[in-house]
């Protein structure tokens, strides 16, 4: 089996024959669906679980404080034990609530980020599936994650959730705007949608600097859109503990509750790996123009260290968000999606076909 | 072919009711609000008191003066020691004592320093229900420096039970000085930060100003006293217009702002934090040699007669009044808290504004629930 | 014109303010040497309370079991809250005179506000303030406590 740290190609094309030689090619399908289905939902809950220790640990360095420190080294061990805690809470399911539709909403959430993960590049080679339409895709299959928080909302039964859910909504279909609208900007600036070929057009320069202002502007939007999208703070409107205690997932306890929790932050990875894709160059090494010596020593770092190294960047951006402002109110935060992302991202667009159409960019 | 219409009088809408407390995360502590919400706006707000009901008033009764302050630490605990020196002060007026210069002085540093510990944990507060986690630990990290200040003098961090009648429980602690001092200097350099956090921010302003009006007739008519008062115009400083203590001695501007919003009420705090560095500092230096306690009788009698008093806490005037029928205990006392009439204009500032809103407006209001329920 | 200058000013003001905001975190972010949280049972060898600290009344003795407490009861009168009892009882001195000398300072913590009165109206100094704060116990009947040792006298310097 032929491992190469820079390649991944080599490896799932050994995979793929080996597994040939003996299965028919239905088998080999099917073994390689389970392959990559084992592999996203590992990846989802060992990821989730550091992103919600780091999580911890910035907040609480943000904050002057030191974050878990009793279980395990430096409080290591703290989201496992909080995982195991959640795995034997009882399921609480209220009375009056609709039974179908509160257990089936935490399960759209947490699948519809599998979806998700399926078309994200992890290094050269690692990605489940590289569609023509890949940025398309991402997009629109993270904007289903909203029907699993209105219907989580309007089944338990509660007013509290039914705001929140109502405000989640609201937010969310506003907000998809806008980053369906930075993934154009981009998309004209790379002349595709498959995201193989995005990464590939940055080998020379990653877009923030190759695109430059109207790039720079479509990534700050990005974040914020993207910030909103996640739901979480400043614009963690559904959940709002201070107005509303928990928003749409007031009434979950157990696993249920932390499917929420856990589709939050894979959520919070895919936007920050969409921002990784789009802007900075995937898992292309940073490249300084004719620096060969510099050039030779970025390329020797793997490109798999590349990518989650730019994706930690962003989510660090989006946690030191988080951790320093106030919450927006409703109808601020909808105004500054219509009346201020909006008409920014549509001149932005404008600004990037004309720079484009010029060969203004580098 | 018939049309089908939609015949809009069958879709009907209507308010529906939201208990709001009495756990809930904003209501800082057991306040019950009764929400009568049209989708996110607030129609009317019907607050619940008493779930923290304790009956000090009339534990009170069977006390003897000097038993009194140690339960009024319990009412307004942020202001802990302002409510001590309320009764002792009503007391010592009531036996026409003149307490020493040095225990004015001391008394008032600590309720300044008293006042910006509360006015300290309201300001995290309010960022923490503004939805900025981190404010609440800037917060508490300044005002735990005032809480060792109080450990070392007062011997007890929250409950201090430090004025009593006839002067004060203990002398000073010799790092007293010392330490209000590097304090002083300290939080000079860290108020910026607060602007920086909170004031200035673009999010905060957008959400507080314009937010919960309340005009300067409403602030009189509803009681409402203290920076919530002040910020709509309200004159109310009982330092500055009733001083006690050693207020008349010391220059300070009463902070008086004229747009009676949340911003308002925000910024009237903040500017007061400021303004009780600048008494502090002109104290420290200056506090007069002599004895922190008057030789008090063992048995105190107050006169036959009615009794009231009233000073300046950092939620407002807190007024103490006492019926004595010549007995060592009370006949009857009443505390006039600042928090239950600031409570009363919740309704009436909060009509029309958002879920969002209400917390704010709750939040500047600055509520501790025992003040409210005793 | 005015109002295109106005919505850009806005924007970069509005931006500028949040950027203030993310710098004042970012500054306590990157240094860690500003954390003051304090690991509480770890650092109970090194931990202090200040000395005017109210945890809970005392009664110092001295190393021959003798405290400085005469049984008056003044502290049983002050105590706002009833967390004081004095059982007294009486004993013939040497001399064949009667006394009466306590016989059980009986001191409720779990009622006690640790208001000081009756430290402060102790006339003979024998109970203090001691500067324990771990009060928590299984059984609340471990907070009642008997202030003067098994045994114990009162000092005979300690003038009746």
């Amino acid at each position: 089996m032929a491992f190469d740290i820079y390649d991944f190609t080599s490896l799932t094309s050994s995979i793929h024959e080996g597994l040939a030689t003996f299965l028919p090619p239905v088998g080999v399908l099917i073994a390689e669906w389970l392959l990559v289905g084992i592999s996203v939902l590992l990846f989802v809950a060992v990821f989730g679980l550091i992103l919600v220790y780091l999580e911890r640990k910035v907040c609480a360095l943000f904050q002057q404080r030191l974050g878990p420190m009793r279980v395990g080294k430096w409080g290591l061990l703290q989201t496992i034990a909080d995982f195991i805690k959640l795995l034997m809470k009882e399921l609480i399911t209220p009375n009056k609530a609709d039974k179908f539709l509160y257990n089936l909403a935490p399960f759209i959430v947490i699948i519809v980020t599998f979806m998700a993960i399926a078309a994200i590049p992890f290094a050269k080679g690692l990605q489940a599936i590289d569609f023509d339409i890949g940025v398309l895709y991402v997009s629109s299959v993270s904007s289903l994650g909203v029907i699993g928080v209105l219907l989580a909302g309007w089944s338990s039964n509660n007013k509290y959730s039914l705001i929140g859910a109502m405000r989640s909504g609201a937010q969310i279909i506003s907000y998809e705007l806008s980053v369906g609208m930075s993934l154009i900007t981009m998309i004209i600036l790379a002349g595709s949608m498959q995201i193989s070929e995005i990464i590939q057009a940055q080998s020379t320069g990653w877009f923030i600097f190759t695109g430059h202002i109207p790039a720079v502007i479509a990534f700050i939007v990005f974040l914020i859109a993207g910030t909103a999208e996640t739901n979480r703070g400043p614009f963690d409107l559904a959940e709002a503990e201070s107005e509303l205690t928990a928003g749409f997932h007031t009434e979950y306890s157990g696993i249920k509750f932390a499917f929420f929790f856990l589709a939050e932050y894979v959520n919070l990875f895919i936007v920050s790996a969409m921002a990784t894709v789009l802007f900075l160059g995937g898992w292309m090494p940073f490249h300084v123009g004719s620096l060969d010596g510099f050039n030779a020593v970025m390329d020797f770092i793997p490109p798999i260290f590349w990518f989650f190294g730019k994706v930690m960047f962003v989510i660090f951006l989006i946690m030191w968000f988080k951790w320093t402002f106030p919450r927006l109110r409703i109808d601020q935060i909808l105004t500054l999606e219509w009346k201020y992302l909006l008409p920014v991202n549509l001149l932005n667009i404008l600004l990037m076909t004309l720079i484009v159409l010029m060969g203004w960019h580098f | 072919m018939t049309t089908t219409t939609l015949d809009f009088d069958t879709i009907k809408t209507q308010e529906y009711l939201v208990n709001m407390g009495p756990q809930h995360p904003s209501t800082h502590g057991v306040l019950r609000l009764v929400l009568k919400l049209e989708g996110e706006i607030v129609h009317n707000v019907d607050p619940v008191v008493g779930y923290i009901h304790s009956g000090i008033e009339k534990m009170c009764e069977s006390l003897t003066y000097p038993q009194i302050p140690h339960l009024t630490d319990r009412m307004d605990y942020l202001s802990a020691h302002m409510n001590n020196e309320a009764v002792a002060l009503c007391v010592e007026n009531a036996l026409q004592i003149e307490v020493p210069d040095r225990v004015k002085v001391i008394r008032t540093i600590m309720d300044e320093l008293q006042r910006l510990a509360s006015h300290q944990l309201w300001w995290c507060v309010m960022g923490m229900d503004m939805g900025a986690l981190t404010t609440f630990f800037y917060g508490l990290r300044d005002r735990e420096l005032i809480l060792d200040i109080f450990e070392e003098t007062c011997g007890a961090r929250l409950t201090l039970n430090y004025s009593t009648p006839g002067g004060v429980m203990f002398d000073i602690h010799p790092n007293f000085q010392k330490r209000v001092k590097d304090f002083v200097k300290y939080f000079r350099a860290k108020l910026p930060e607060y602007n920086q956090l909170l004031s200035g921010n673009v999010i905060f302003r957008e959400r507080t100003i314009g937010i919960g009006y309340l005009s300067k007739e409403d602030a009189i008519a509803w009681g409402v006293t203290g920076p919530s008062g002040r910020a709509s115009g309200f004159a109310c400083d009982v330092r500055k217009h009733h001083p006690y203590s050693a207020y008349d001695r010391v220059s300070f501007n009463e902070i008086l702002r004229t747009e009676g919003d949340t911003y308002a009420r925000y910024q009237a705090r903040v500017d007061e934090m400021a303004e009780s560095l600048d008494i502090i500092e002109q104290l420290i230096d200056n506090i007069p040699q002599g004895d922190h306690q008057v030789k008090m009788k063992g048995v105190i009698k107050l006169p036959e007669g009615e009794y009231y008093q009233r000073v300046e806490t950092a939620r407002g005037e807190l007024g103490v009044f006492i019926v004595s029928d010549g007995k060592k205990n009370p006949y009857r006392v009443k505390f006039r808290s600042p928090g239950f009439s600031n409570l009363a204009a919740l309704n009436h500032m909060s009509k029309g504004a958002k879920i969002a809103d209400l917390v704010a407006i709750m939040s500047t209001l600055d509520l501790v629930i025992p003040d409210i329920d005793r | 014109m005015k109002a295109i200058f106005h919505y850009v000013n806005d924007i970069i003001k509005g931006l500028s303010t949040l950027v203030s905001g993310m710098a004042v975190t970012g500054h306590y972010f990157f240094r860690p040497k500003l954390i003051t949280t304090q690991q509480y049972p770890e650092n109970r060898s090194t931990l202090k309370m200040k000395e005017r600290f109210r945890g809970e009344v005392i009664m110092p003795h001295d190393t021959n079991n003798h405290h400085r407490c005469t049984g008056c009861g003044i502290c049983e009168m002050n105590c706002p809250n009833g967390s004081i009892e004095i059982i007294t009882k009486m004993i013939e001195t040497p001399e064949g005179k009667k006394k009466k000398v306590i016989d059980k300072h009986i001191y409720h913590l779990g009622m006690c506000t640790l208001c000081n009165l009756c430290i402060k109206a102790c006339p003979t100094g024998a109970i203090v303030m001691g500067q324990n704060f771990e009060h928590a116990v299984w059984d609340r009947s471990k907070l009642t406590k008997v202030l003067n040792q098994p045994g114990s006298e009162i000092m005979t310097e300690v003038k009746e």
